[in-house]
C-alpha cells in the first residue's frame, strides 16, 4: 500500500563519475514512496548497479543527496544500513560456512539475534530448509541466489533492494519468490527491484523508472507509464487485399489483408477507423493492441 | 559502541574461520617453531649467547614465540581480508552497520587470539625442553598483545591494499620475514656489525622481541622501558592506520 505522504528514498541530483572519467550516473533524481514496489529498469551499463552500490555503501557518490526515511544516507549511515536489505547481483559467499551459519552471521552483523521462527520461515519460503546444513559452495546457482535473498531479509529491513534477484532461478521458484516478496510488500516493506524480466516488473511494481546512459528518462506510476508511453495499434483485417495502403493522418503498416494503424495518446480511435472504412470498406475483424512495458522500454532506450 | 553484537559476531566469525582450518593456522606454525627449536638445539648444543649468561635454547625460545605471534597475527588479518576481497564477500562487511572502529576491533582481537593460541601451544611444547616461566607475566602479555596488534594491523592494511595473492606474497616474503628474522630472534644483535645494530634500533620488531625476552628471562639488549614505549606508539599508529583505511574505503569501494 502506498502512503504518498511518506517517502522511503529520495535521490536528488546524484552523480557518479569513475576514475576513468566514465559518467555512470548523471544528475539522477528519483523518489520512492514508502510501501511501494518500485522497478528501476535500464539496459546493461545504464547505471543501475552504480546506483545500488552507492545505496549499499560499496561505492561512493561523486555528488548528490540521498534521503532514506528522512535521514541523510551519507551522514546517518548506520541508522540507514540497519533498515536496508540488499540482494546483490553477484552470488558470493564465505567458503567456510554453512547456510544456517551464514544467516546467523548476517543477522549478527546487523546487530540482531536471529529468531528460530524467522530463520525457519525464511528457509522454508525460499526452499532452503533441506540445504540449511550444506556449505554454500555445495549449492546450485539458483539456491545461491535464494540464499542471497534470505541474507538480505534476515534482519527484517523495511526497505529491500533486489538487484536482478531471479536471474538463473527456475519459473516455479520465481513464482514462489515473487509471492513471498509481494507478501512482504503488503506487510509494509518498500521494494526496489531491478530486473530484465519486464513482464514481472509490470505485474509486480506500482512505480517505475527507466534509467539509460546514467540518466532517468522517465519515472511514473506503472499504469500511468503504460497509459502515457504505450503506443496503441488499431489492427484491421479485410476480406480482400489492401491496394495502395495509405491514410492521410496516420502511420500505417499493411500486409496483404491486414492493416496496422499506429495511434498515439492524442489520436482518436474513431477517426482512424472512419478514415480506414472510408478508403477500404468495412473490415471483417477489428482489434486494438497496446504496447506492454517491454515494448515501451525497448523503444525509449533505443 | 554503535553495534556491539555486530562486532562480537565479526570477531567470532573470524575466530571460527581460523579454527575451521586449525591445522593450517595454529598447528602448522607451532610445528615450524618446534622444528627451529629442534634444529638449533642439536646444532648449537650447550653454547651460550654472546653478552648473556644464558644457554642458546633458553635464549631462542621467547624469540621464536614472539616471531610466531608476529607472523601469524599478520597472516590472519591479511589472508582473511584478501580472500574476502577476491571472493567478493567483503561487500557484506561494507553493507553491514559496523563502523570502521568496530570492524578493525573485531579483526584485530581475532588476530590476537590466534597469536595467543599459537604462543600457548609453543610454550607448552617448549616446556619439554627447558624449565622457563615468565619472570614478568603481565609484561609478557603486554608485548604479546602489542605484537599482535601491530602485525594484525599491518596485515589488515596489506589485505586492503593487495589485489592478488602475489601482492601479499611480496609483503610477506620481502618485508615481514626479513624484519622478523633480522630482529634478534636467533642471535644477539650485539654480534652484528655496527651498521646493522644502528638499523635495528629503528626496527619496532626488534623492541618487541627484545622486550618480550626481557619479560620472560629478565635479560635484554635494549632498555625495557624504551621497548614498551616504542611498541605502544607503533601499535597506536598501526591500529589508527587500519581504522583510517577502512573508514576511507581505500581499495574497497569503487
Amino acid at each position: 500500500m502506498i502512503n504518498d505522504n511518506s517517502i522511503a528514498l529520495q535521490i536528488s541530483n546524484l552523480f557518479k563519475v569513475y576514475g576513468n572519467q566514465k559518467k555512470a550516473l548523471d544528475d539522477v533524481s528519483l523518489c520512492i514512496p514508502e510501501g511501494s514496489f518500485y522497478a528501476l529498469l535500464g539496459p546493461n551499463g545504464a547505471g543501475k548497479s552504480s546506483l545500488i552500490n552507492i545505496l549499499s555503501d560499496t561505492s561512493t557518490a561523486t555528488k548528490g543527496q540521498i534521503t532514506f526515511f528522512g535521514k541523510n544516507l551519507f551522514t546517518d549511515k548506520m541508522w540507514c544500513k540497519r533498515r536496508l536489505g540488499i540482494v546483490p547481483q553477484e552470488a558470493a559467499f564465505d567458503p567456510f560456512f554453512k547456510v544456517k551459519e551464514i544467516l546467523h552471521i548476517t543477522a549478527g552483523l546487523y546487530g540482531q539475534k536471529l529468531e528460530t521462527k524467522w530463520l525457519d520461515e525464511l528457509l522454508s519460503r525460499l526452499q532452503l530448509d533441506e540445504h540449511a546444513d550444506k556449505n554454500a559452495r555445495q549449492l546450485s546457482g539458483g539456491m545461491r541466489r535464494r540464499l542471497l535473498i534470505a541474507q538480505a531479509l534476515v534482519h527484517k529491513p523495511p526497505f529491500i533492494v533486489l538487484d536482478e534477484p531471479t536471474a538463473g532461478v527456475d519459473a516455479e521458484l520465481r513464482r514462489q519468490l515473487w509471492s513471498f516478496v509481494q507478501e512482504l510488500n503488503q506487510q509494509g516493506s518498500t521494494i526496489l527491484l531491478t530486473t530484465h524480466y519486464l513482464e514481472e516488473a509490470q505485474m509486480l511494481c506500482n512505480k517505475v523508472a527507466i534509467l539509460n546512459q546514467g540518466k532517468i528518462i522517465c519515472e511514473q506510476n506503472m499504469q500511468d507509464m503504460i497509459n502515457v508511453f504505450a503506443q496503441r495499434e488499431l489492427v484491421l483485417q479485410f476480406n480482400k487485399p489492401i491496394l495502395e495502403p495509405q491514410l492521410a493522418d496516420f502511420k500505417i503498416q499493411s500486409d496483404q489483408k491486414t492493416m496496422r494503424i499506429t495511434l498515439n495518446t492524442e489520436m482518436s480511435f474513431h477517426a482512424a477507423y472512419s478514415q480506414a472504412v472510408q478508403h477500404y470498406g468495412e473490415p471483417c475483424q477489428v482489434d486494438i493492441q497496446q504496447e506492454n512495458l517491454e515494448d515501451i522500454f525497448l523503444r525509449v532506450t533505443q | 559502541m554503535n553495534n556491539a553484537r555486530g562486532t562480537w559476531t565479526l570477531f567470532t566469525k573470524e575466530c571460527s574461520r581460523f579454527m575451521k582450518v586449525k591445522t593450517q593456522t595454529v598447528l602448522a606454525p607451532a610445528l615450524t617453531a618446534l622444528l627451529y627449536m629442534l634444529v638449533f638445539r642439536y646444532a648449537m648444543n650447550d653454547r651460550t649467547v654472546v653478552g648473556f649468561n644464558v644457554d642458546y635454547i633458553t635464549f631462542l625460545a621467547p624469540g621464536l614465540i614472539m616471531m610466531s605471534i608476529l607472523q601469524n597475527a599478520f597472516a590472519n588479518t591479511a589472508s582473511s581480508l584478501l580472500t574476502s576481497k577476491i571472493m567478493h564477500v567483503h561487500v557484506y562487511l561494507l553493507m553491514a552497520p559496523l563502523t570502521a572502529f568496530e570492524v578493525a576491533l573485531a579483526f584485530l582481537t581475532a588476530a590476537c587470539l590466534r597469536s595467543m593460541l599459537i604462543a600457548l601451544v609453543l610454550w607448552l611444547v617448549f616446556l619439554q625442553f627447558m624449565d622457563v616461566w615468565p619472570q614478568h607475566l603481565f609484561l609478557s602479555l603486554y608485548f604479546m598483545i602489542m605484537g599482535s596488534l601491530i602485525m594484525g594491523s599491518l596485515g589488515f592494511c596489506c589485505g586492503i591494499w593487495a589485489q592478488k595473492f602475489d601482492d601479499m606474497s611480496l609483503i610477506t616474503n620481502f618485508v615481514v620475514l626479513p624484519l622478523t628474522f633480522l630482529s634478534g630472534v636467533f642471535y644477539s644483535t650485539q654480534q652484528l656489525p655496527e651498521l646493522w645494530q644502528t638499523l635495528n634500533s629503528y626496527n619496532p620488531f626488534y623492541y618487541l622481541i627484545d622486550g618480550f625476552r626481557y619479560s620472560v628471562l629478565g635479560i635484554s639488549e635494549s632498555d625495557p622501558q624504551q621497548a614498551i614505549m616504542i611498541s605502544s606508539i607503533s601499535s597506536i599508529v598501526a591500529v589508527c592506520l587500519s581504522w583510517f583505511l577502512w573508514k576511507k574505503g581505500w581499495k574497497l569501494k569503487t
